[in-house]
């Protein structure tokens, strides 16, 4: 009765506040927003035409670099290297300089690029192919070996992935999984670390108000704890349910508009996707394997972890909450409670996507500090059920164990007021 | 009168430093019950282990003859001395809570609400939020949240701490009222002025200990000196000062009469009926003023902590 009272308080005031309203339907605008920002940066960035001088005293490679789009070469021979230094230095990127070599096969250490900033990496590599198609060519040519011949000779294949089940994937799938993946590991995180917020900040609220005392005169601290990590979850879900439903929803016009059929068996036979490379046909392609992942799974998979990885972490945040008297007292409390959140993102970024059932990602995906956001990257690439259902058992068993311990913390600290406590006055409170 | 509340030996740790040491208390029904003692006495805690916030290490709590459990949160309301509201929820949805969580329905917190607002006219305050309230007028709110579920026992704890006098006085005639409909209430204060006028028994609580408990009346009784004012217009002023210095123990007096005459306060020693002392000085001149000096709250307080001092 109570319990629920306090739930239907908190959620309540969570979910008029504001800047949960704004958060809820302005964040998905912002994110595609921004990547649209980014996406026309990284266009503006290509149009640019690089401007490179060639001064190549040998005659062997002016003829090799061949302006196009990107960049544009031009051929300073016939100034003098100290006019043609200069010129570069003030009208172009850079300059290529390969010195008069008497021997074809030093290019491959003799060139020279100078410029005033370091070159992008496309620059250099684009240096080196040039010369090592070069070389290549004339070492061929040394063994005997027909330089078009060999071209002709080379092929190009293309893997078919399928399943054992039969069902057949793209590569493309595997893009898509890291996407939802790594979306779904980042958005717990962020779950985590926004609610988790939410609920410290409430109960500093109520401690700073002073409004405390007067309600755990009527409810245990206990519930009025778990009534306020309940509720400010369901704000939580009930975000991430409207953000599902406007993913959904623009997922269903983004098929109907590149006309994807969703019926089963619908694989588009990869011969004709290699036939027409469009951009709707990559999009047709995605959506197509989006459509193929588990996503009731996932969703189901989500709202599982979010709910065992904020109640733990959450829990910890209430005790932090109560333990002290202002925000700016929390900063020391909550670096340990940051810490494995990040560790887990990382894993799972840098262990999970490159290996999804590797050791380091199945040990990470257990530990219930880090499970969720790990477990979740996990994922879209199929985990065995086992591992599902120990990680989440394993999670769970220890949100008791955490809640137990935060409750005992929460207990005696709302009613502590003025002093900033330690690490050892909150050890001691545990034996109270 | 049958007690309502019977504290019973209770003791409270922290860690090493005891809070409360084995107290014991009775409260009568109906009464105006003042807990008394210095800062760091251990009121507080007592307070909370009533309220249940807290459990005792020791000892035992009867109300209404039961042991305390939950059933009996909602027989006990509660003003806390650091007490507050939510700053950004409504006056209404905010008592509306408060009340079910003390587990009124939500109808019956609605008809007490009603009755509150009418009495105290604040029923245009329901849709305004306490930040936009004055300190005054969320003071009023804070009292009605605390008795709206009509506890059978108030426990207030510095209760008008932070009030200005208007509000004060109101809320004064408020607890008067209750009393009198057969509310007992507990007082928690080290002001004692409002313990003088207010309370019918007081205990006095001093390092974890209680020291006093009692009705106010037989309290003071037993620190009574048995000392008197007097005020006389003495027929020969200098003889009448020789003598009397002679026979008891005189000191200056400091009240107030029309005339300018001689006032003294006088200690008989104990055991001599004030009637002597009247009968002597009737001999010397016109009596005007004869009073017994009464032990003021304070004067009990001061005496009592200072002695445990020593």
């Amino acid at each position: 009765m109570s319990l629920s009272l306090i739930i239907k308080r908190e959620f309540n005031a969570k979910v008029r506040n504001k800047s949960f309203i704004v958060m809820t339907f302005l964040s998905p605008l912002l994110i595609v927003a921004m990547a649209c920002l980014v996406g026309y940066l990284a266009s503006l960035n290509g149009s640019e035409i690089v401007n490179i001088a060639i001064y190549d005293q040998s005659g062997l490679l002016k003829n090799d670099f061949k302006s196009d789009g990107k960049t544009k070469y031009t051929d300073l021979a016939e100034l003098t290297f100290q006019v043609a230094k200069d010129q570069a230095a003030k009208d172009y990127e850079g300059m290529i300089y390969v010195p008069a070599l008497k021997d074809v096969h030093d290019l491959a250490t003799k060139v020279q690029y100078i410029s005033n900033d370091s070159p992008s990496m496309e620059v250099t590599s684009h240096i080196e192919n040039v010369i090592n198609d070069k070389l290549t060519k004339s070492n061929l040519k040394e063994l005997g070996f027909e330089y078009d011949k060999i071209e002709k000779a080379k092929t190009k294949s293309t893997i078919h992935l399928s399943k054992f089940s039969g069902e057949e994937t793209h590569k493309e799938a595997n893009i898509i999984k890291v996407v939802i993946g790594g979306l779904s590991g980042y958005l717990i995180m962020m779950f985590v670390i926004i609610y988790g917020n939410m609920v410290m900040r409430s109960v500093i609220e109520e401690k700073t108000n002073r409004i405390i005392e007067i309600i755990i005169s009527s409810v245990k601290p206990f519930k009025l704890m778990m009534g306020k990590i309940v509720g400010t979850s369901l704000a939580g879900i009930l975000q991430f349910i409207i953000w599902s439903v406007l993913g959904l929803t623009l997922f269903i016009i983004l098929s109907l508009v590149f006309h994807v059929n969703m019926g089963a068996g619908a694989a588009i036979q990869p011969q004709a996707v290699q036939a027409t490379q469009g951009f709707s046909q990559d999009i047709q392609i995605y959506l197509t394997e989006l459509g193929k992942l588990p996503l009731v799974f996932i969703f189901i998979s989500f709202i599982v972890y979010f709910i065992g990885g904020y109640f733990l972490y959450s829990s910890l945040y209430a005790a932090i909450g109560a333990a002290v008297d202002s925000e700016t007292d929390s900063q020391q409390f909550l670096l340990p409670i940051i810490m494995p959140l990040m560790l887990g993102v990382y894993v799972g970024f840098f262990s999970v996507i490159s290996d999804p059932n590797g050791t380091v990602a199945t040990v990470f995906s257990m530990i219930p500090l880090t499970s969720p956001i790990v477990m979740m990257m996990r994922i879209p690439f199929g985990v065995p059920m086992w591992q599902i259902g120990l990680s989440v058992a394993i999670l769970f068993a220890t949100f008791f164990g955490v809640v137990w311990f935060a409750a005992k913390i929460y207990r005696i600290g709302i009613l502590m007021y003025g002093k900033k406590p330690t690490y050892k006055e909150i050890y001691k409170w545990l034996k109270y | 009168m049958k007690p309502i509340l019977e504290v019973k030996n209770v003791v409270k740790q922290y860690g090493d430093y005891t809070a409360l040491n084995g107290v014991s208390l009775t409260v009568p029904q109906g009464s105006i019950y003042g807990l008394l003692g210095p800062n760091g006495a251990g009121k507080t805690s007592l307070i909370r282990i009533i309220n249940q916030i807290t459990m005792p290490d020791g000892g035992e709590v009867l109300l209404d003859g039961e042991k305390l459990g939950p059933q009996h949160i909602k027989e006990i309301g509660y003003m806390p001395e650091e007490r507050g509201l939510y700053k950004s929820m409504k006056v209404g949805e905010q008592a509306l809570y408060l009340a079910q969580l003390k587990g009124l329905t939500k109808k019956e917190a609605k008809e007490q609400l009603d009755y509150w607002f009418n009495k105290l006219d604040i029923q245009g305050w329901w849709d305004k939020k306490i930040q936009e309230l004055s300190k005054g007028m969320a003071q009023k709110i804070q009292f009605v949240v605390t008795v709206l579920h009509r506890p059978k026992l108030l426990i207030l704890d510095e209760p008008f701490s932070g009030f200005d006098p208007v509000n004060a006085n109101l809320i004064k005639d408020e607890i008067m009222e209750l009393r009198d409909k057969g509310t007992t209430i507990i007082f928690s204060t080290h002001r004692m002025e409002s313990v003088e006028d207010m309370c019918d028994h007081i205990a006095l609580i001093h390092q974890s200990n209680k020291l006093i408990e009692g009705p106010l009346n037989e309290v003071k009784k037993q620190y009574r000196t048995n000392t008197f004012e007097v005020g006389i217009a003495p027929i020969n002023f200098q003889h009448l000062l020789a003598d009397i210095n002679t026979k008891y123990n005189t000191n200056k007096a400091n009240f107030k009469t029309l005339d300018d005459e001689l006032k003294l306060q006088i200690a008989l020693p104990q055991g001599t009926p004030p009637r002597e002392l009247l009968q002597y000085l009737m001999d010397k001149g016109d009596v005007t003023y004869f009073v017994e000096k009464i032990p003021s709250v304070n004067d009990i307080f001061i005496e009592t902590v200072s002695q445990k001092k020593q």
